[in-house]
């Protein structure tokens, strides 16, 4: 088990050495900072001055072994736009970002289990049609698109709810939270909603497949011969031996409802990562961008892992150490 | 005890209610971001506009860009190169200190000191005296009676303050070290920030004590950036927020129908221009080779009268934008209405072209950003459109910002046969114009930096070196107004476009003045 994880941390390393190069390379790409940084009447000299200041003007390899050594130190050097230091603006945002996803995969999985078990036990009732449809709807229709569906009906129309935002937070020190006011909690809604709307559609569809599939097998029958109750045989037997497909999928998806809270944080004006992410591609503010990558491509590695070791958890027939090697 | 227990909570009650009821909130939002708190460090015209809220200069500018006093009660041109500032007594800063000679001399040197973005505000070899607490010279090198127009946002900042907390210089573009100054402000203006989140949100509340007589109502400010432009024009319209800028062109009519906003469309100064390579002897991106074709007047003539800029106006702009035959809004320059754009004439645009040697036009490359101005790759495609009618064919290069500007501005090489630009003189004055469009420059930039396409003319030289030291104020529009007859009546250098309009969403609820700048000043604004 150790060495299991041990090894994946090694993995882990390399998966990222290889995202800060890629992210590296692309950065070639996105424009002049400079010009982001100081007002178009800014003469040459001083560009110039500040190119060479920034290390820009080194060659390539130099500038990411510079990267590199400093990502190992956790320094990420100072954002272009904002002259802070990169980690205390992710440190500033991640709260925001976290939350939103914990919430929204809470969402998603709370509801759409339930109506996964629902529609595969009624197959044909018209309640599993219409939550068929909505998980439709939610598959279908992109994000931007739903969020600003949703503000327009709950904000602006009905005024029930916030536009944008996360309302009053509390700090806790180390952590700033929405979730303790009235106002934040208003505000995350429409947000997690958009966030968790495809993981929702995409939870019960599975659910519902799985489910389908296992309550034909032979050890149902059984259990039913048996003459157990029927709420055993589904969420004793049934929907634990769906679970493990579901536990990937949900665990991963995690991962892409951080990564994609890009989007929804960008209609809702969500202050977190995500949002700083899109506007540092805006401004070629590199230091952010690179920063924000190997976290994401960290949280993912981390995602991983968990759920890797959940299998054991939930299937005791699936041996680690065997899979590892 | 029951009783008095009711008593007292509902006494409690109502001091909390009406304490909440008298304060006044007013909450806005911009698309981009409030990036430092440190007034020297961008020069950006939002930052500047917000900031001076909370900073003031030594002098001001009102609703009509008039210059005023601020904290200079009054000044005199004791001799051209002496000008003699005597400053307002009694100013506090927002930390208690008194405000005084000190704090001018200091700012002086900060502003023009290292990784100040605000170089330009003071001419750099100029001597700044303290002559007691309250006057201050400026002794300059040469005569310059346009010293003080750009000094509305050249904020003084405390001395003490800034030495107290390591901020002696502007904050530094590079490295790690976090200036203080950067987070946090502590200027003499109506405002006070008590919360700032760069990014995010800042808070501003009112100065008790500040010395002017404050127009505005307002308690307690909170601005919020929201860069996306549909969610910016339904956080005004479910009045989350009280104001908000820009509202998209297409969603102006909605706003304006919707009962609780409307729209102000005034005049904004910045010149929206197409300007020509007239510099390389063969064009970068072009199937002419050899030669230049926008050496020749004629060509660029005929491109100017190939472009129907009322169509532009009136199906890009929805109508949101004025047509403008110079570089410089009519707003700052007394004798623009001199000044007549030359109507659309396509046929008298394609002789041009033949008798300059392309009776089938020619190829060449546009460049054009794609998020920067008011529906500028719009306007692009449309110019396209209209070139193509006399034979011209454009390929169109629309990029995002960061990478258009890299590419035709000097850290590119002015990379570039044909680009679409926007200017707004920082100074609201002529001279910004022809000392940074119209001069020439070298390959490095020095001289008319922002003079992309390199239009140079000895003559034009002269003519901006004499308006630089003209006092005289008629005198001086003269020949700024001989300027402009050779640089575009003559020389055709430019296609000047339009100034677009400004889009101020903002509530029923609020009374605002809006200043054709864009600077957002709410001490004017107020809300019933």
């Amino acid at each position: 088990m150790l060495a299991f994880v041990l090894r994946r941390a090694v993995q882990a390393v390399l998966v990222m050495i290889v995202v800060a190069l890629i992210a590296f390379t692309l950065f070639r790409f996105v424009g002049d900072p400079i010009n982001q940084m100081v007002g178009i009447e800014t003469s040459a000299q001083e560009r110039e001055a500040l190119r060479q200041q920034l290390g820009l003007n080194d060659s390539v390899v130099v500038q990411f072994a510079h990267f590199i050594w400093g990502a190992a130190h956790f320094d990420f050097g100072a954002s272009y736009q904002f002259k802070q230091p990169v980690v205390d603006l992710i440190a500033e945002r991640f709260p925001a970002t976290m939350e939103l996803s914990l919430v929204s995969a809470l969402l998603s999985l709370l509801l759409g289990i339930p109506m996964g078990v629902y529609t595969a036990l009624h197959r044909t009732s018209w309640l599993s049609r219409f939550f068929l449809t909505v998980s439709l709807v939610g598959i279908s229709l992109p994000t931007f698109l739903i969020g600003i569906l949703l503000i327009f009906v709950f904000a602006v129309t009905l005024g029930w709810l916030p536009s944008f935002g996360r309302g009053d937070v509390v700090d806790l020190g180390f952590w700033t939270t929405g979730l303790l006011t009235k106002s934040g909690l208003r505000a995350i809604i429409l947000p997690a909603v958009t966030l968790g709307l495809f993981q929702m559609a995409l939870i019960m569809r599975l659910v519902r497949s799985e489910m389908i599939e296992v309550l034909r097998t032979d050890y149902i029958k059984f259990a039913r011969a048996r003459g157990l109750p029927d709420r055993i045989v589904y969420f004793g037997h049934a929907l634990k031996n769906t679970l493990v497909p579901v536990m990937t999928i949900a665990g991963l998806q995690f991962g892409s409802i951080i990564a994609f809270a890009i989007i929804t944080e960008t209609v809702f004006q969500w202050p977190g990562m995500g949002l700083l992410f899109l506007k540092a591609v805006q401004n070629a503010d590199i230091p952010i961008m690179s920063a924000y990558l190997l976290l994401v491509a960290a949280i993912y590695v981390a995602i991983n892992l968990v759920v890797d070791l959940l299998y054991v958890v939930v299937d005791p027939r699936i041996r680690i150490d065997a899979r590892a090697a | 005890m029951k009783r008095l227990t009711a008593i007292l909570a509902f006494a409690f009650a109502f001091v909390l209610f009406t304490g909440q009821a008298s304060a006044v909130t007013f909450k806005f939002a911009f698309q981009g971001d409030l990036k430092s708190l440190d007034p020297y460090s961008l020069n950006e015209t939002f930052t500047h506009g917000v900031l001076g809220n909370v900073y003031e200069g030594l002098t001001k500018r009102d609703k009509d860009l008039k210059i005023i006093p601020g904290l200079a009660e009054r000044w005199e041109i004791l001799e051209p190169t002496r000008w003699r500032f005597y400053l307002r007594k009694g100013v506090k800063f927002h930390n208690g200190e008194d405000f005084t000679a000190d704090d001018v001399v200091f700012s002086a040197d900060r502003a023009r000191g290292p990784s100040s973005d605000v170089k330009t505000r003071l001419p750099a070899d100029a001597r700044v005296v303290k002559v007691d607490d309250y006057t201050v010279d400026f002794i300059l090198s040469g005569p310059n009676p346009i010293l003080n127009y750009e000094w509305d946002t050249w904020y003084i900042l405390s001395k003490k303050w800034s030495e107290e907390n390591n901020s002696l210089t502007a904050q530094p573009q590079a490295g790690q070290q976090m200036n203080y100054a950067a987070l946090h402000a502590n200027g003499t203006g109506p405002f006070i920030i008590t919360e700032h989140q760069a990014g995010v949100r800042t808070i501003f509340k009112r100065n008790p004590n500040w010395w002017g007589k404050l127009e505005s109502n307002f308690d307690e400010v909170i601005f919020t950036t929201i860069s996306n432009d549909a969610t910016r024009v339904a956080a005004l319209l479910s009045g989350d927020v009280d104001w908000a800028d820009p509202i998209p062109l297409q969603d102006v009519a909605r706003v304006n129908a919707s009962g609780v906003a409307k729209v102000l469309q005034g005049p904004e100064l910045r010149t929206i221009f197409l300007g020509f390579d007239q510099y390389r002897p063969e064009l970068k991106y072009s199937n002419i080779k050899g030669k230049n074709p926008f050496k020749d007047v004629r060509v660029r003539e005929a491109f100017y009268l190939a472009i129907d800029e009322n169509a532009i106006k009136g199906k890009v702009m929805r109508g949101a934008a004025t047509p403008s035959a110079l570089m410089i809004s009519p707003l700052l320059f007394d004798l623009s209405k001199d000044f007549v754009r030359p109507a659309y004439d396509p046929d008298k645009a394609k002789k041009l072209l033949a008798d300059a040697g392309y009776p089938d036009g020619f190829e060449v490359t546009m460049d054009c950003p794609n998020d920067r101005y008011v529906n500028d790759e719009a306007i692009c495609q449309a110019i396209v459109a209209m070139l193509a009618r006399v034979g011209v064919k454009i390929d169109l290069l629309a990029q995002p910002k960061a990478k258009y500007f890299a590419k035709i501005l000097v850290s590119g090489g002015y990379d570039t046969s044909f680009y679409l630009l926007g200017w707004t003189p920082g100074s609201f004055d002529s001279w910004n114009i022809l000392a940074n469009m119209y001069r020439c420059r070298d390959e490095k930039g020095v001289g008319g930096n922002n003079n992309v396409g390199n239009y140079c003319k000895p003559e034009m030289e002269d003519m901006t070196k004499a308006v630089l030291v003209e006092g005289d104020k008629a005198k001086r529009d003269q020949l700024i107004k001989q300027a402009y007859e050779l640089g575009q009546v003559q020389d055709w250098a430019y296609v000047p476009l339009h100034q677009q309009a400004l889009a101020w969403g903002v509530s029923n609820h609020v009374a605002v003045a809006q200043r054709p700048d864009n600077q957002i000043l709410f001490y004017w604004f107020r809300k019933e």
